[in-house]
């Protein structure tokens, strides 16, 4: 089986036309849908949270049928990512897309349940601690997204389980964990 | 006769000179059609024809009058003889003979005037239409038009003589006399017909036909002819290879004469297409079999030989259906002629064919009478309306083609998608042109084909630096939520296994 990284690839991703946007509409639907889990799938994989459109993507080419996406076709996929909720835009040129193979929600639930597993109930940590501390290796928080981190740290201080201060150093935030 | 006529002029009632004319007739014999129709005498007989009728009925009785039957196309035109060429048609036409009760009653039909017939066509479904025609040799006399107040207002009728058979069949040898009038009820230039069936019966077409094949200009068999008696036409002998070179070059003379004769004018080039016609294929036949027998024949002949036969394709309608000749009807008698004429190019492409492609074939057989986009385009859309074996089509890409009815898509799709499972075409794909030559028909539509199974979701594309493809559709086979999984036997397996033989 062919592998990207650490993701096998299915075997369709060897089909010439599942890398040409497809015209009619039902095909374009199924075709569509493939991109869809396939982005997700390898995003999960190897821990990519940005797409840059501009940039060359490993998935969305395959050298052994010579064939790579349009940014036409780029654009349309990652569009129907967003529509779904599985991905945001992060400038009005979609330039840049943020993926979520977690939805913020899915974040925010890791975060609690890593706080309440380490007993971090009552305590403070920096916000850099979470995603690239020694309490967080091991688990999916580790090397998280630092705008991902700081949405779903967002959600969660709406809901009033935490509490986001500035830290003594310029760029780093404080959490107050009070569940 | 002049002396006849004169004394008309001065005669004291019109029923004596009716009778005076009427055995004129009966004993003139022969002579009597060409004696009245000369213009000059035409002058002299514009009399009230109602007495010259009742003489007809009082003198003549006749038993069961049937006249000869006119052969049909499919869609419903007809069937011209060898020679024969249309002139004139109108519609809304009654034929009749008022003096004998048992004469079918033609009634509102399509009247088309040819060199050698007057054909009459009723106006329904060519498959049910009956047809009769007047073979002009058998018209003695048409009378002119009369022109009184009442003829003013009423529908025009053209009367006229035509011998028949003692049983009364209509028959240019015939002893008896019969009169046919025929009511032209319809909207057209009823001036201009009548002095084109003059014209067509003055021309006396038919006649012309024997002698004609008998000569042959050099055209055709006459070689043989001229073979057998064994003296040329100069009076020199034919015997060995000075006689067969005296025939090779009196066939070039005649040949070149009627050239000379046929391009003078377009009446004379007119008259002069048939022979035309037949040299042409002659030219042909001599191009055909010439470069076999030379050792190395080069491009060149080749492609000549190429464009004689293309241009042989073109030299195929001789009566070509005009605005002129058929007025209000033209579109739809143009259609009918193009139904007619569309058979042998579809078959030839397959079953489906380009507009373009007839626009032009049908304009180079039609020689002069070129028609315009417009009127094909008509012409094509009317066929709606008869139970004609064709029909247009217009593609989404806009492309418009003219396709047998027989010619279904499923039946295509069904080729299509066994092409598309071929394990080339599963490794790379299927092109418009792989498609067009295992199809047997042009690019183009085999194009227009795989674009349409694309939209009814057999095929997906492939577009890249190598160009554009087409594959066998299995997006439906795979399950977004298992994307490893291959079933069995279907699609998607028959492809993934074909990839990996590669």
């Amino acid at each position: 089986m062919q592998k990207l990284g650490d993701l096998k690839l299915p075997n369709f991703f060897n089909y010439p036309p599942y890398f040409t946007l497809q015209p009619v509409r039902d095909t374009r639907e199924k075709q569509v849908q493939l991109w869809k889990e396939l982005i997700l799938d390898y995003c999960r994989t190897q821990k990519i949270f940005v797409i840059g459109l501009e940039e060359e993507f490993p998935l969305f080419s395959n050298p052994v049928i010579e064939r790579t996406l349009s940014h036409e076709a780029k654009e349309a996929f990652l569009s129907a990512l967003v529509a779904e909720g599985r991905a945001e835009w992060m400038d009005k040129g979609h330039k840049k897309c943020l993926i979520l193979w977690h939805r913020i929600q899915d974040w925010a639930d890791l975060i609690l349940r890593f706080v309440r597993e380490n007993g971090l109930e009552d305590s403070v940590m920096t916000v850099e601690e979470i995603r690239s501390g020694t309490e967080s290796r091991g688990t999916e928080l580790h090397g998280m997204d630092r705008t991902v981190l700081m949405r779903a740290l967002k959600q969660l201080e709406h809901k009033g389980k935490l509490a986001i201060f500035k830290g003594t150093s310029a760029d780093d935030e404080g959490v107050k964990f009070s569940l | 006769m002049f002396t006849f006529f004169t004394h008309f002029q001065i005669s004291e009632s019109k029923q004596a000179f009716s009778e005076e004319l009427f055995d004129f007739k009966a004993q003139a014999g022969q002579n009597r059609r060409s004696a009245l129709s000369k213009p000059s005498e035409r002058v002299g007989v514009r009399f009230r024809l109602p007495p010259l009728f009742s003489v007809f009925s009082h003198r003549r009785s006749m038993a069961g009058k049937w006249l000869p039957a006119a052969e049909l196309t499919a869609s419903g035109r007809p069937v011209l003889c060898p020679g024969e060429i249309e002139s004139s048609l109108l519609s809304s036409v009654d034929l009749h003979s008022e003096e004998n009760p048992n004469f079918p009653n033609f009634k509102s039909g399509i009247l088309i005037l040819t060199t050698h017939r007057l054909l009459w066509i009723s106006d329904s479904a060519p498959g049910t239409a009956t047809a009769v025609a007047v073979p002009l040799a058998a018209i003695n006399h048409i009378f002119p038009l009369k022109k009184s107040i009442k003829s003013m207002f009423a529908s025009p009728r053209i009367r006229f003589q035509v011998s028949a058979a003692p049983d009364g069949k209509v028959d240019a040898g015939g002893s008896n006399l019969a009169v046919i009038t025929l009511v032209l009820r319809g909207k057209g230039d009823h001036e201009a017909f009548v002095s084109k069936f003059w014209e067509a019966w003055r021309a006396r077409a038919w006649e012309s036909e024997t002698p004609k094949s008998g000569s042959s200009s050099g055209t055709g068999g006459s070689g043989s002819r001229e073979g057998e008696s064994g003296w040329s036409s100069n009076g020199l002998r034919l015997a060995g290879v000075s006689g067969i070179l005296r025939k090779e070059q009196e066939m070039w003379e005649s040949t070149d004469k009627s050239l000379q004769e046929a391009f003078q004018d377009l009446n004379a080039l007119m008259s002069k297409a048939k022979e035309m016609v037949m040299l042409a294929e002659k030219m042909r036949q001599k191009l055909l079999s010439g470069p076999t027998t030379q050792p190395g024949a080069n491009d060149e002949e080749m492609g000549s030989k190429q464009e004689m036969q293309d241009w042989m394709l073109s030299v195929g309608i001789a009566s070509p259906v005009t605005k002129e000749s058929a007025g209000a009807l033209y579109h739809q008698q143009l259609s009918r002629q193009l139904a007619d004429f569309v058979k042998i190019p579809l078959e030839k492409a397959g079953g489906m064919i380009n507009l373009i492609d007839i626009y032009c074939l049908f304009n180079r057989a039609r020689g002069t009478e070129l028609i315009s986009p417009e009127d094909l385009l008509q012409a094509c859309s009317i066929w709606e309306k008869f139970d004609v074996p064709v029909m247009l089509r217009k593609f989404d890409s806009g492309v418009m083609v003219i396709q047998n009815k027989s010619h279904t898509d499923e039946e295509v799709f069904a080729r299509i998608k066994s092409l598309a499972l071929k394990p080339d075409a599963l490794k790379t794909g299927l092109s418009a042109s792989d498609a067009a030559m295992t199809l047997g028909i042009a690019p183009a539509m085999a194009k227009e084909h795989l674009l349409t199974a694309e939209s009814k979701g057999f095929l997906c594309r492939d577009v890249s630096a190598d160009g554009f493809q087409f594959y066998i559709n299995f997006f439906h086979e795979i399950d977004p939520s298992d994307l490893y999984f291959v079933k069995d036997y279907g699609i998607y397996d028959t492809w993934v296994k074909a990839a990996l033989a590669s």
